[in-house]
């Protein structure tokens, strides 16, 4: 049981919330993801850790409700338990030093980027956050992220805030020399459509780019083998080989696959939920 | 004098046309009468050799004695002294392999039904009230169980009983490792895994879960700041492998650890109760014919499935499952494909759509002694399928070792044990089971358990100072 010490709604749908889970916060790096289930007979889903501290031992994550089991956690709040926490899991992704290191945000997936962003600036690198969101309300955490980089470059679809446009759009304005300069480096996390421009962009242009990737998973131990991707015609587990894999080796057609295989049985299940909340 | 049986008492078992829709017990189990007959087969040898069958050892000509005599609080006693998870193994040992093919019965007759004794007797033992205070530990020195398989737990209980304080972590949010993501209630009842571990706790065992040793604490935290004196390393062989076929992404195939953790750990035939889906069409093809294939391709029926089949590319005479899952495989209408081999998983929108395969003849026996499986040409053919499961085995999960320097595996992702066959490469961890073997059988795991335990045992005594 993992306790909640604060709840924060960052938009309608997304939920930050602290817990108490030193061990876990301890061990964490930054890249390495949890897996919760919230209710007995519940599913077991991955969350990208947002942040943590080592000596509060408060792990920090951003949660989008999407189906079920995220619509569920969005129910509890401060002082209620997660049932169940285990991590952190997947490794820590390994990026080269030097170079100007671009971390590309999109919807929940900016949240990711905090403490990843930080400590590659307190490594010493030049760091840019592009966010992007269909409009102002959706952008998440963009205080916390403007805090630790060197420059956070917001864009909106709608052009309610900052550059009018995706991500992938002001990154192409970087890579054809705008400010805030020349990506040596580039970090996905986000959708899959949006992860997939990301590395269309970059590899037009020759810059080396990390997807995180987060598929379907149960136990994320490598036991299952759910997980499972096509990474320059290998296949492995992102449970434990990844979240972060060379973008331009990824097989994306298909890993969009293989994440819609239970896109019917979620709306059944979130329809059982609504039923069962009906009735109550 | 009654007139004795030439064949085994048979085992009472729910209809196939009934239980292959659900997922209760297919066994129900002798009932006293039965016991005392099947034990009364027992030919009493002057030298029983069934014990030699048996990794652990039971004392089975004892246990028979205590059983006919109508004692089963002795012959529970003798049961559980040599096998702490006897109701399980009572359920899935293959005796037939073990102890009952040692069983002098068998140069005329049928054998002694042991492992339906072990199970009478533990279930007798299950339903006796509990008696006395649970346990607790007497020994300063803390001791570590990394993993809460058969192994771990069998490692757990002998030293608890020795009154050390023992602390199992489980990487899952339930205890059990393959007992309870591996086989299917069907075979072995969670309730009885559930009943097992309770025991553990009542002898001062305590369960610690969703913790993985390697990430979430190290090896060295578990020494250093938590203070154990000597780690268990039971962590089983849970990496599932792939063919390497092409097709195996499309959606619908599953690794039988998937296609298993979601039905027995995540309840995915409760859906949508339970949130966890599992996707089950019309035709199911498992490749491989182990016990997991069995468990697979029966639970794929269960689950509605009207073409189960298994896929092997060996012959029926090289089949690795228990017999008596076999036999209720085919009771519950399982189609067995026998020499034949799949080459690929064919598919159309990224789903699943059928099973190229070819037809094999068996060759001279290849390096594990069993007849080479060849090709035969130009008889290719197409299963059409919904769901391909894979079931061609596991291996050692490489996690624990990743993270921990100095701790030395074999190439295959074994862990090198000492000439004990308990200790690693890394001081005072002890390792057994499955992630030292490769995948093999619960009793085997129990056993490497129980005797980790006792090395443990002697290798802390020995590190004590000696009284002047």
């Amino acid at each position: 049981m993992v306790k909640i010490v604060e709840k924060r709604q960052l938009t309608p749908i997304t939920k930050l919330y602290r817990v108490e889970a030193p061990l876990i916060a301890r061990a964490a790096r930054a890249g390495q993801f949890v897996i919760v289930r919230v209710r007995e007979g519940g599913e077991r889903i991955p969350l990208t850790i947002t942040d943590y501290d080592r000596d509060s031992g408060l792990l920090t994550i951003v949660v989008q409700e999407v189906g079920a089991t995220t619509r569920r956690l969005g129910l509890l709040e401060e002082g209620e338990e997660i049932l169940d926490m285990v991590g952190p899991l997947g490794e820590a992704p390994e990026i080269p030093a030097g170079g100007h290191i671009v971390g590309v945000g999109g919807g929940y997936g900016s949240a990711a980027l905090l403490c990843l962003m930080r400590e590659l600036k307190e490594r010493g690198e030049r760091t840019t956050i592009i966010m992007g969101a269909r409009e102002k309300e959706l952008l998440i955490l963009a205080d916390e992220l403007a805090a630790i980089c060197d420059n956070l470059e917001i864009c909106t679809d709608d052009g309610s805030a900052g550059f009018k446009g995706f991500v992938t759009e002001r990154l192409q304005q970087m890579i054809d020399g705008g400010p805030p300069g020349y990506p040596d480096y580039v970090i996905a996390i986000g959708p899959m459509p949006m992860m997939r421009a990301v590395e269309k962009t970059t590899a037009a242009a020759g810059v080396a780019c990390a997807a995180s990737l987060d598929p379907l998973m149960i136990d994320g131990t490598g036991m299952c083998g759910g997980c499972r991707v096509t990474i320059d015609g290998e296949v492995k587990f992102a449970c434990v080989d990844g979240p972060f894999f060379d973008a331009h080796q990824v097989d994306f057609d298909e890993a969009v696959q293989r994440s819609k295989m239970y896109t019917k049985e979620e709306q059944q299940a979130a329809e059982c939920q609504r039923a069962a909340a009906g009735a109550a | 004098m009654p007139v004795k049986r030439t064949d085994k008492t048979p085992m009472p078992h729910r209809e196939a046309a009934v239980r292959a829709h659900d997922f209760e017990e297919v066994n129900e189990g002798y009932c006293f009468a039965h016991a005392m007959f099947e034990a009364e087969r027992c030919l009493r040898c002057q030298d029983p050799v069934c014990i030699d069958g048996c990794p652990v050892r039971v004392p089975i000509a004892d246990f028979m004695h205590a059983i006919a005599a109508g004692d089963m609080k002795k012959a529970s006693e003798l049961l559980r002294t040599a096998n702490p998870l006897a109701a399980i193994c009572g359920r899935v040992c293959p005796q037939e392999s073990q102890c009952e093919m040692q069983c002098h019965m068998t140069k005329r007759f049928g054998p002694v039904a042991i492992g339906h004794l072990e199970r009478y007797v533990s279930d007798w033992e299950m339903q006796q009230p509990i008696e006395g205070e649970p346990l607790q530990p007497w020994r300063e020195q803390k001791i570590a169980i990394v993993g809460s398989g058969p192994s771990g737990l069998v490692c757990a209980g002998e030293l608890a009983r020795m009154g050390y304080p023992v602390t199992v972590y489980e990487a899952l949010h339930a205890p059990g490792g393959v007992l309870r993501y591996g086989i299917p209630e069907f075979r072995l009842p969670n309730s009885i895994l559930d009943w097992e571990i309770a025991s553990l706790e009542r002898l001062g065992v305590e369960f610690v879960n969703n913790v993985i040793i390697g990430k979430t604490l190290t090896l060295d935290q578990l020494f250093g700041e938590l203070g154990y004196a000597a780690v268990f390393v039971g962590t089983g062989a849970g990496l599932p492998k792939f063919m390497g076929i092409p097709g195996e992404s499309l959606n619908g195939v599953y690794s039988a650890n998937e296609f298993l953790t979601r039905i027995n750990l995540m309840q995915a035939f409760q859906f949508p109760q339970a949130e966890t889906p599992l996707k089950v069409g019309n035709r199911v093809a498992v490749i491989g014919s182990g016990n997991t294939a069995m468990d697979a391709v029966r639970s794929a029926l269960r689950l509605g499935a009207e073409q189960a089949m298994v896929v092997y590319r060996r012959s029926e005479n090289e089949m690795t499952a228990r017999v008596e899952e076999y036999q209720h495989a085919i009771e519950e209408g399982v189609e067995f494909h026998w020499l034949t081999n799949p080459i690929e998983v064919l598919g159309e929108d990224g789903w699943v759509t059928g099973l190229r395969c070819v037809k094999m003849k068996l060759g001279e026996p290849d390096e594990s002694g069993r007849a080479r499986p060849i090709p035969i040409e130009g008889s290719e053919f197409i299963f059409p399928v919904d769901n391909v499961v894979l079931s061609i085995g596991t291996r050692p999960n490489p996690l624990l070792a990743k993270t921990t320097p100095g701790l030395k595996t074999h190439s295959w992702g074994g862990l090198l044990v000492d000439e004990r066959q308990v200790e690693t490469s890394v001081h005072r961890v002890y390792a057994g089971g499955d992630a030292v073997t490769g995948a093999a059988t619960v009793i085997l795991a129990a056993g490497a358990g129980k005797r980790a335990a006792e090395a443990i045992h002697a290798d802390l005594a020995a590190d004590q100072p000696q009284p002047a």
